[in-house]
């Protein structure tokens, strides 16, 4: 294969992906409004157009419009770098998770353009594919501390502070989370990760334990409630956010949503099958049938965890600070450990 | 293909510009940080040698030498706070009281 | 030109010029930024060395967990704006240079005087340096090692936490 059509097809992948994600995350904004208003009884947005479905592009605009203020102790090349960083690792996340099977070619024509086989994911031949995401959410921590201390405000920089130190510690419990799932599949690659959950032996049901962990852990990632504590502006004066406004706090608020959404995808990936159908090859469905339900069943089940996700915010208090820090430490982190030690067990009797 | 010593002129330049780092700056957290660049060129060098040898011993080597430095960081800012609460400052030239 | 060249100079030059801006930066805190953008080109020249266990590591190790260290440190301590030390001494500056370059051609002459072996072959090459070979290694012939790096690791904790920890009286 020429390595143009490679990179053809690989930009091919990325604008079509990332449309999704930008438009489901767009979507998600105007979903988390309705959804607030259902739990709480009220109506939600129902102004701008049929049933407030335009209403995301009227916040957008919004947003855009306003002035851009920056404060005059910020240092200001890093305080405009941070949104930008916030929003691409976010996005970038989703370059290796696969959203179905790899099809294996036989038509010659298309063969030409894709070579024997075709990958859902952007980038399919990283290896350590696992790696690379759990290299991005690491550098996901500059963004935060990067806008908490360039805004020249106390309170940003302890808001800054306050969440980087919660992203690190809870990254730890998600490491060996995904420790546990890789024992299991015996590989870092995702593809292989999502075969290994053949049938119903998803990781859900193998190490129920693992999966509470990091979907916690994702929680606190992507500081979404019960472990918001930048959007706590009475008590906290808000977060590493605060002296953020116009499209730059749109960053944030953008990269919020797509990390929600590149969690759920990660969870799917590696707890709940990924775009695995159970028993699906029995019904004698032809094969592109199957991919494209395969597909469908990937993005439900990515729906389904963004319902979780929202409804978890619109029904749990928040935590208060020390108490978000000694559940990471002192609950999370030990029952990382055991999982890990429960699947060590399970592949040694097993195998 | 990029020849072996592309690699290592680039470690050298890294490594040398670590040295004057330390040797040129006074705030302490700058020192140790032309510390961690020298370190990164040393690195540099042992992952170019592995690779160009198909020897696995230089890529583990580096694997040690992370883990080492992170502990070195963990120990050396332990270090710099403890300085800073009883000197207040962490500008070497200042911090002199093992000198005669 | 070929592609690996290209990413190869990118790379140096990026490599190259933020040690440089790490060094002379008057805000420590640019200063660590520069040089977790340096380790992130550091990384990249790591994947077109066919190592990417380690390019991944460099990134979760020394982005991810050293340099926010030093991050939080530099952001929660201010110190005050350090006085160079060329502010007195001008001349200075200009023999720093000199000896730097001296040192740099020494290390030059070095590695460009020696001769080196075989170049291996690039399926080997590829081979070296995924997760399941250093792996392998790691676990069987440098199990010692291991052992050991992972008790520097634990004293090094402990002795962050009372070395840090506020005194109890």
């Amino acid at each position: 294969m020429e390595p143009w059509i490679n990179a053809g097809v690989a930009l091919g992948k990325l604008l079509i992906l990332a449309n999704i994600v930008l438009i489901n995350v767009a979507y998600l904004v105007y979903w988390e409004r309705k959804l607030s208003a259902w739990a709480q009884s009220r109506v939600g947005p129902n102004r701008v157009g049929p049933a407030g479905l335009l209403q995301p592009f009227a916040d957008v605009l919004k947003l855009v419009l306003k002035e851009d203020i920056v404060p005059t102790q910020a240092y200001k090349p890093i305080h405009t770098l941070a949104p930008f960083l916030a929003l691409f690792v976010a996005f970038t996340s989703f370059a290796v998770i696969p959203i179905g099977p790899d099809i294996t070619i036989a038509d010659s024509a298309w063969q030409a353009i894709f070579g024997d086989s075709f990958s859902f994911a952007i980038i399919p031949s990283i290896n350590p594919g696992i790696l690379y995401i759990l290299a991005l959410t690491s550098i996901g921590v500059y963004a935060i501390t990067m806008s908490g201390w360039s805004s020249g405000s106390k309170y940003s920089l302890l808001g800054g502070v306050r969440s980087s130190a919660q992203m690190i510690s809870y990254e730890i419990s998600m490491g060996f989370s995904i420790a546990g799932v890789v024992l299991l599949a015996q590989s870092l690659s995702p593809q292989a990760i999502i075969e290994s959950q053949s049938g119903w032996m998803w990781n859900i049901f193998v190490q129920p334990i693992g999966f509470i962990t990091f979907v916690t852990a994702a929680f606190a990632e992507t500081n979404r409630l019960p472990f918001d504590l930048p959007e706590a502006e009475p008590e906290l004066v808000g977060g590493y956010h605060t002296e953020y406004s116009s499209m730059k706090f749109g960053s944030f608020f953008l990269a919020e949503y797509a990390n929600m959404t590149t969690a759920s995808a990660l969870i799917v990936l590696l707890y709940l099958g990924g775009w695995q159908v159970p028993y699906i090859e029995k019904l004698g469905l032809s094969e592109t049938l199957t991919v494209i339900i395969q597909v469908a069943a990937f993005f439900l089940k990515v729906a389904a965890l963004l319902f979780f996700f929202i409804w978890v915010r619109w029904s749990i208090p928040r935590f208060r600070y020390d108490q978000l820090m000694s559940i990471g430490w002192k609950v999370m982190f030990p029952l990382a450990l055991i999982n890990l030690v429960w699947v060590a067990v399970i592949a040694m009797i097993f195998n | 293909m990029i020849p072996l010593e592309y690699y290592l002129i680039l470690s050298a330049f890294l490594f040398v510009t670590g040295v004057t780092g330390v040797i040129t700056r006074r705030n302490a957290i700058v020192v140790f940080m032309s510390i961690e660049l020298m370190l990164n060129a040393a690195n540099l060098t042992f992952v170019a040698y592995s690779s160009f040898f198909g020897d696995v011993v230089g890529q583990l080597f580096v694997f040690f030498v992370m883990a080492v430095a992170a502990a070195e960081v963990a120990i050396g800012l332990a270090i710099i706070i403890a300085l800073f609460r009883n000197k207040e400052t962490i500008n070497i030239d200042e911090i002199n009281i093992l000198k005669w | 030109m070929t592609l690996e060249q290209v990413l190869f100079g990118f790379f140096a030059l990026v490599a190259v010029v933020s040690a440089v801006m790490m060094i002379t930066g008057k805000n420590p805190v640019v200063s660590a930024l520069f040089l977790v953008l340096n380790f992130g080109a550091l990384s990249g020249t790591y994947v077109l060395l066919r190592a990417q266990f380690i390019a991944v590591v460099q990134i979760i190790v020394y982005a991810g967990a050293i340099m926010v260290l030093f991050l939080f440190v530099l952001m929660l301590l201010r110190p005050d704006r350090e006085q160079s030390y060329f502010k007195d001494k001008p001349q200075m500056k200009l023999l720093a240079i000199i000896v730097g370059v001296l040192m740099l051609a020494q290390i030059a002459y070095a590695v460009l005087s020696t001769t080196t072996g075989k170049v291996a072959e690039e399926a080997s090459r590829i081979e070296t340096g995924t997760i399941e070979n250093i792996g392998r290694e790691l676990y069987t012939t440098y199990l010692l090692p291991f052992e050991a790096i992972a008790f520097v690791l634990l004293t090094a904790t402990l002795g962050a936490l009372v070395l840090s920890k506020k005194k109890l009286d």
